[in-house]
């Protein structure tokens, strides 16, 4: 304890106002954040070890988590993919309002969920601009699992593209540089050069669009259908749950949900860690 | 489209101008830049023009008609009064989060910041849950509440509450890196010419925040305006009384009111879209002052809107 005082003490605090700061901060945070999780555990603990797992493992919920678990990871993959392709161009190359595009990749963020649900809904179903196109060749997109994805796909593209974009400023042309005088074709420095040095970038970008995927509720739920065992994702299942004044049971499939989800951040943690840790060895 | 060639811009990053062998064919180029446009273009831009489209598709009169009834009204009303709550009350835990972290170094600094960022991965849904499950009749502090005649769940305070859990992080996120890169040195040269702790805050860091600040506080209002999944589970939708603008979107929506959603709808786009030109004069602002350098900085505080 001694040792671990004087480790902390040791440092001069020049400034003032630290007691205050980290009060208010721990104070504040606690009441607001950490307080309603506490609620959460302590009501899905009510429900005691049976009825908990009946309410968790009851086949419109697992029917649930997988949609959203998969539509999300599909989403995520494509954000991937097309937020990469956005990022390179819009730092390696110049072209007609750049900058405008720059600003609109954001959209997602700025716009009301509410908003684009419907927008989209408006959209991809049959008689919209692109369901239309769709249509004679017997594709649905609105009220089917396609249409969450592209509704998580909207809403996770900014994700990637802003993770990326950073480091792709910052990459040295230099190792290029030294590819291209190797003898490297331009395809192959991206494959073996510039790719694997954007990997972590790339991975924290797709771990944080499946994240919001995997909670996302107002983009999808018009889009959706919500019909049980189909196209009911999980958070729209707690939802209805929460409207017919279940909260027990809300609460059990929102732990579920939460605790799979941090797994998982996790192991993309891990996984970015080897990523990055391959990089700097080279 | 036409696209300019590298040459007639002053490219701003070093990798704007690059040697043929360094970059790719001209043809590609093309063809990389058109599918993204056209990726764009359909993912984000036909969204936007479908809301006004659809909103005005009856002409301006009905449009006008639907913004100003009085249901709608209200919803705008209890909207802003939300957001004039959660903005601020943020943005105070923001300036002392990161004065906290940034400015001292103590155990479990790591943690807190993890922690303040939670909010982004929790679910909207479960978010407002768990204001349910804490204040609500049947909550962990309904009884105590019930008795003194307080209602927080389904009435005003809990629609703050939500909004503000869901924003949470915005404005200690933005700060964060910012008054890291900034470093200590004019504080505390401040602090050696006899300024008070206030006065240094108000006259040297504020000053030096400032952008990062305007940023975090208008993604923290975009979001707070625009918050559905939260605000739906802890707002019981009593018309007039609990319904925000995203709520009165829905239930026009749901009624088959279409053109009305839209039209409501295409306030909170403008909005949006006001957000976003913010936005980028902020950034450009930034990029001024610091040379292009924190580029990054700002890239990582949208990190889960």
């Amino acid at each position: 304890m001694t040792v671990f005082r004087a480790a902390v003490f040791r440092t001069r605090r020049v400034l003032p106002g630290f007691g205050l700061s980290l009060g208010y901060t721990v104070f504040y945070l606690s009441l607001i954040v950490l307080l309603p999780f506490v609620a959460l555990f302590l009501k899905s603990a009510t429900l005691g070890g049976e009825r908990f797992w009946a309410a968790v493992a009851e086949p419109r919920a697992v029917a649930a988590y997988k949609l959203s678990f998969l539509s999300a990871l599909g989403a995520a993959l494509v954000d991937a993919v097309f937020g990469l392709l956005v990022a390179w161009v819009l730092v390696r190359y110049r072209f007609w309002g750049r900058e405008i595009v720059n600003a609109l990749v954001d959209l997602p963020f700025a716009l009301p969920t509410a908003v684009a649900g419907i927008a989209l809904t408006a959209l991809y179903a049959e008689n919209g601009w692109i369901g239309k196109l769709f249509k004679p060749f017997g594709v649905k997109i609105a009220y089917t699992p396609l249409g969450i994805a592209v509704a998580l796909v909207f809403i996770g593209l900014p994700f990637v593209v802003r993770t990326v974009q950073p480091v792709l400023e910052a990459l040295e042309q230099e190792i290029e540089e030294a590819a291209a005088t190797l003898g490297a074709y331009r395809w192959e420095t991206f494959r073996r050069v510039i790719l694997p040095a954007l990997k972590p970038a790339l991975l924290t970008g797709f771990a944080l669009a499946f994240a919001r995927g995997v909670g996302e509720y107002g983009s999808v739920v018009f889009i959706s259908g919500n019909l049980p065992f189909k196209t009911e994702i999980a958070p729209v299942l707690i939802m209805m749950k929460a409207e017919q004044y279940d909260y027990a049971g809300a609460a059990a499939v929102g732990t579920v949900m939460l605790l799979i989800s941090f797994v998982i951040l996790i192991l993309i943690n891990l996984l970015q860690g080897r990523a990055s840790r391959r990089t700097a060895q080279g | 489209m036409t696209i300019i060639e590298p040459a007639a811009f002053e490219g701003r990053s070093p990798a704007a101008d690059r040697p043929p062998h360094l970059t790719e064919p001209r043809l590609v180029r093309g063809m990389l830049i058109a599918l993204a446009l056209l990726f764009l273009g359909v993912l984000l831009v036909l969204p936007l023009i479908v809301v006004f489209t659809e909103a005005l598709q009856k002409g301006v009169k009905v449009y006008a008609a639907a913004i100003t009834e009085r249901e709608a009204l209200s919803a705008v009303r209890l909207t802003l009064a939300v957001a004039a709550i959660a903005v601020p009350l943020n943005a105070l835990f923001g300036l002392a989060a990161a004065w906290a972290v940034t400015r001292f170094t103590f155990p479990g600094k790591n943690a807190l910041v993890t922690l303040i960022d939670l909010p982004f991965s929790v679910s909207p849904v479960i978010a407002g849950l768990m204001i349910v499950l804490l204040y609500g009749a049947h909550g962990l502090f309904g009884p105590w509440l019930a008795e003194r005649g307080l209602q927080i769940v389904f009435a005003f305070p809990g629609l703050v509450l939500a909004t503000v859990f869901v924003t949470f992080p915005f404005v200690a996120r933005e700060l964060i890196p910012t008054m890291q890169a900034l470093g200590t040195a004019q504080e505390e040269a401040a602090l050696t010419l006899g300024a008070g702790g206030l006065r240094i805050f108000w006259r040297v860091t504020l000053p030096n925040v400032r952008w990062a600040l305007l940023y975090g506080l208008v993604m923290t209002n975009a979001r707070a305006m625009g918050e559905f999944g939260a605000v739906s589970v802890v707002s019981g939708h009593i018309r007039g009384q609990t319904n925000t603008i995203p709520l009165h979107v829905e239930i026009l929506y749901n009624e088959y009111r279409f053109t009305a959603a839209f039209a409501v709808a295409s306030l909170l786009a403008l909005l949006a879209l006001v957000t976003l030109g913010i936005r980028q004069s902020v950034e450009r602002r930034h990029l001024r002052r610091a040379g292009g350098g924190p580029a990054g900085v700002l890239a990582g505080g949208e990190e889960g809107g």
